[in-house]
């Protein structure tokens, strides 16, 4: 059964945000977002982008909600919460309601059975949030690695669940709402979570699973220039191998990734991913990344590095340094006279 | 004399709280507030000159692309390279789909809804309408949704990701196509292209895109295209008179829009509307006034501005600044865009009123979606295979600079002073800063003050459905007008 239990409310508000984590949501489902969330019988309160009311009619939906009156399943949030000047919030009123948003995400989000912070804006405080931080933004329950954040470390939602943390600039569209989802069923809980918050559905892998560049990537066969096709660690800034994302295992727009176009993997999925500076450069020491893969050491990196630089393959070093694919895996193109015996 | 604070104001991009003087049921004063400042001015200084790339799209998530491509353009403006023809041309490409996906949201999910509210119960089109628009159940968002997302998976194909991609770079794109990626977006294009010719217009886009005057175009809403959406809207526009409602200011601008290797596709220009005259626009003498924005005084030239904010402002009430060209408000967005490249059937459209209305931007809007579609296959058309689609970087000049792009919603201009390869200066003017700028020191209003001003409401105050047509008629996007 595909239902919710019950009719399950969901209140979607924007913050410090650029309204991408909505525009992204809106590319989810076969027959558009309003159709999936009918079907899982998810009731929509209020949207600022799509809902019918606006004005008084939208405060009242609030004051409702507020108030205890309205049921509230999930509290979505994108967007940063500035806390700034001097932790008035005044950056970001709620339009029509004299009252910032950091107030409202307080009032809010003690009333929602699941708290939901979409895009790392809310998540971890996000670009906003980069030096020198002039609004003084955080995420709901974190400032960039650091627990507290605008409803601080202890908050848990009616449920008992800690905000849910759907990171990435913006999320793919399926970890929005295949959270949204499981939460709406009831089939989603802290297990599903890993240590920043952010849902397993893509947490439990690298973005760098499934690049297309991988062969590269083995054997550091790398691109110097963008729109190369070889590996982007070495030289162009990916941390593909150091961010956490599904990216290269499911398609964004139909097919696509950042690593698949040649344009980098920033690691927008974790905290503080805005503080990098000089996001197209790799920073090296001693002509070795300082940046290694998240979990291996990193004396084994560079001898298997060195090692695999040796094996590489024509077709693969060619391929690295061209915009499109040079040579083509030709069989026997690359065995040297005599290296093999013809059966 | 009754104030009226409109807000959330919502089924816009971003933060808008509207005010209204009223008097004797009509709007005397209106004044236009964007209630959030996140900063991106001050965040991207000191930066690599490059992190502009990643930094400055997250302005906003609805056009992305045009921020990246501002950035790109002043970037390009610092450095002595010709970027590759087919960077530019797949460039055009998405950066089109981008601007006829934020056309198309417009339509169905942010401004057809408005005609299906109660208030019309009665009007001898609501029944049909409400079935067909209404907010989130309305059948229309059945198809326009996922034609939408199928649209966009022309940034899959070209930047990896939409929105907030990365792929956009000063000597191009950062994949180049293989033929079988050409197949692919010639397919999706054609996807698009049907859902348009079946649902949107009900007629083959060239029937659409020749439409040369108002009155051929009241003979194609009751002949070709009558079952359209494209033809609802019409028909209610007339009936409600959205011809009458929200003149802008009367100069339209645009800086030129999808530059490929031949110049621009709609070139730019300067169109005041009463009297007709065309002049290349004059865009070094745009300023920005903060006489009336929570911003400490700085200077006025773009190129020499600082963005700090002053929440004790005497007079303040928006985030945002106000640009003036030569001193004066203009109007951009797709009608400025048409206009000044002489769409005879915008050129009528204006002609008949002498200024821009609620009306005129829309269809301004739909027409572009239509040529917009024909563009894309034009260019898929014109990739020229094995020719390289990037090229490198090379370093960046000291000095001020700028870069103009078209979004959807009108002229965006990155403003940008480079040192040693890093940012010292940059600053930011957006579509919506221009159509929804708050007062300038000589106490001019921005030009949907302009439009609001003088509207009949009635009894009705603030909920008169008419102040809604009018602010979405511009298609607002706070995100990027405050920044």
């Amino acid at each position: 059964m595909t239902k919710a239990r019950d009719d399950f409310t969901l209140l979607w508000l924007q913050a410090g945000s650029c309204g991408g984590c909505t525009m992204a949501t809106l590319e989810r489902g076969a027959a558009g977002w309003f159709e999936e969330l009918r079907g899982f019988g998810i009731r929509l309160l209020w949207h600022p982008s799509v809902s019918e009311e606006t004005g008084e009619e939208a405060r009242a939906i609030l004051a409702r909600v507020e108030r205890g009156e309205t049921r509230l399943g999930a509290l979505c949030i994108e967007g940063s919460i500035l806390h700034g000047p001097e932790g008035t919030g005044l950056f970001n009123k709620l339009s029509g309601t004299g009252r910032s948003m950091l107030d409202w995400a307080r009032a809010l989000a003690p009333r929602a059975q699941y708290c939901v912070a979409v895009g790392s804006c809310a998540s971890f405080g996000g670009v906003p949030a980069g030096a020198p931080d002039p609004t003084d933004a955080s995420g709901l329950q974190y400032s960039g690695v650091d627990m507290g954040g605008a409803l601080g470390p202890d908050y848990r939602s009616v449920k008992g669940l800690p905000v849910v943390n759907v990171s990435g600039c913006a999320p793919h569209p399926g970890w929005i709402m295949e959270t949204l989802l499981a939460l709406s069923l009831g089939r989603f809980t802290r297990a599903d979570m890993d240590d920043y918050g952010r849902p397993r559905i893509f947490a439990d892998h690298l973005a760098h699973h499934g690049c297309s560049r991988n062969e590269f990537y083995e054997f550091k066969a790398s691109a110097e220039e963008f729109s190369e096709r070889g590996c982007l660690m070495e030289h162009l800034g990916c941390k593909a191998t150091q961010a956490v994302g599904d990216c290269n295992q499911r398609a964004w727009n139909g097919g696509g990734s950042c690593t698949q176009a040649g344009s980098t993997c920033i690691a927008c999925t974790s905290p503080g991913f805005e503080a990098t500076r000089g996001v197209h450069r790799t920073p090296k020491i001693g002509g070795i990344p300082v940046g290694l893969p998240l979990d291996m050491p990193k004396a084994w990196f560079v001898a298997l590095a060195a090692l695999s630089k040796s094996a590489t393959p024509k077709r693969v070093r060619e391929n690295a340094r061209s915009d499109r694919i040079a040579r083509g895996p030709t069989p026997g193109a690359e065995k040297k006279p005599g290296g093999e015996k013809k059966t | 004399m009754s104030r009226i604070v409109i807000g959330p104001f919502n089924r816009v991009e971003g933060d808008l709280e509207v005010t209204l003087d009223v008097e004797n049921g009509i709007v005397r004063e209106a004044r236009v507030s964007a209630s959030l400042y996140r900063g991106f001015e001050q965040l991207l200084l000191g930066r690599p000159a490059g992190d502009a790339l990643a930094i400055a799209p997250r302005i906003c998530g609805i056009c992305s692309v045009s921020q990246s491509l501002a950035a790109a353009a002043v970037l390009r403006a610092a450095q002595p390279i010709a970027p590759a023809p087919n960077g530019l041309i797949a460039t055009n490409i998405a950066h089109a789909a981008e601007n006829i996906a934020d056309h198309l949201t417009h339509f169905y999910v942010f401004f057809m809804p408005d005609f299906a509210r109660a208030a019309y119960a009665g009007r001898p089109w609501h029944e049909a309408t409400e079935a067909r628009f209404k907010a989130v159940s309305g059948a229309a968002l059945r198809e326009a949704l996922p034609a939408r997302a199928r649209l966009l998976e022309t940034m899959g194909l070209i930047a990896g990701k939409w929105p907030h991609s990365l792929a956009f770079r000063p000597g191009g794109v950062t994949r180049a196509l293989a033929l079988g990626d050409e197949m692919r977006l010639l397919a999706l294009i054609a996807d698009f292209r049907a859902f348009l010719e079946r649902a949107l217009f009900s007629a083959p886009l060239d029937a659409v895109i020749g439409l040369a005057s108002a009155r051929e175009l009241d003979r194609f809403v009751e002949g070709a295209g009558a079952a359209g959406d494209f033809a609802t809207f019409i028909r209610i526009a007339r009936d409600l008179g959205l011809e009458e409602m929200g003149p802008g200011p009367g100069l339209l601008l645009t800086a030129g829009a999808y530059l490929g290797p031949e110049g621009h596709r709609f070139p730019a220009g300067l169109l005041d509307c009463a009297t007709a005259l065309l002049r290349e626009p004059p865009l070094s003498r745009v300023e920005e006034d903060v006489s009336h924005a929570y911003m400490r005084d700085t200077a006025a030239d773009p190129a020499r501005a600082e963005t700090l904010p002053d929440m004790r402002r005497e007079g303040a009430y928006s985030f945002a600044k106000a640009p003036r060209l030569e001193g004066r408000a203009v109007e951009v967005g797709a009608l400025a865009r048409q206009a000044v490249a002489g769409h005879p059937l915008i050129r009528d459209l204006l002609a008949r009123r002498g200024a821009s209305n609620v009306f005129a931007r829309i269809v301004a809007r739909v027409l572009e979606i239509a040529l917009l579609t024909r563009a894309m296959e034009d260019w898929t058309r014109a990739l020229a295979p094995r020719e390289p689609y990037c090229v490198a970087d090379a370093p960046l000049a000291d000095g001020p600079f700028v870069g103009f792009v078209e979004a959807a919603r009108g002229t965006l201009g990155h403003w940008a002073t480079f040192r040693d390869g890093q940012i010292e200066r940059y600053q930011i003017i957006a579509p919506t800063t221009w159509n929804f700028s708050p007062r300038d020191a000589a106490g001019n209003p921005g030009p949907l003050e302009q439009a609001l001003a003088g509207l009949a409401v009635g009894e009705e105050g603030a909920t008169n459905v008419a102040v809604q047509h009018i602010v979405r008629s511009f298609d607002p996007c706070m995100v990027c007008t405050a920044h």
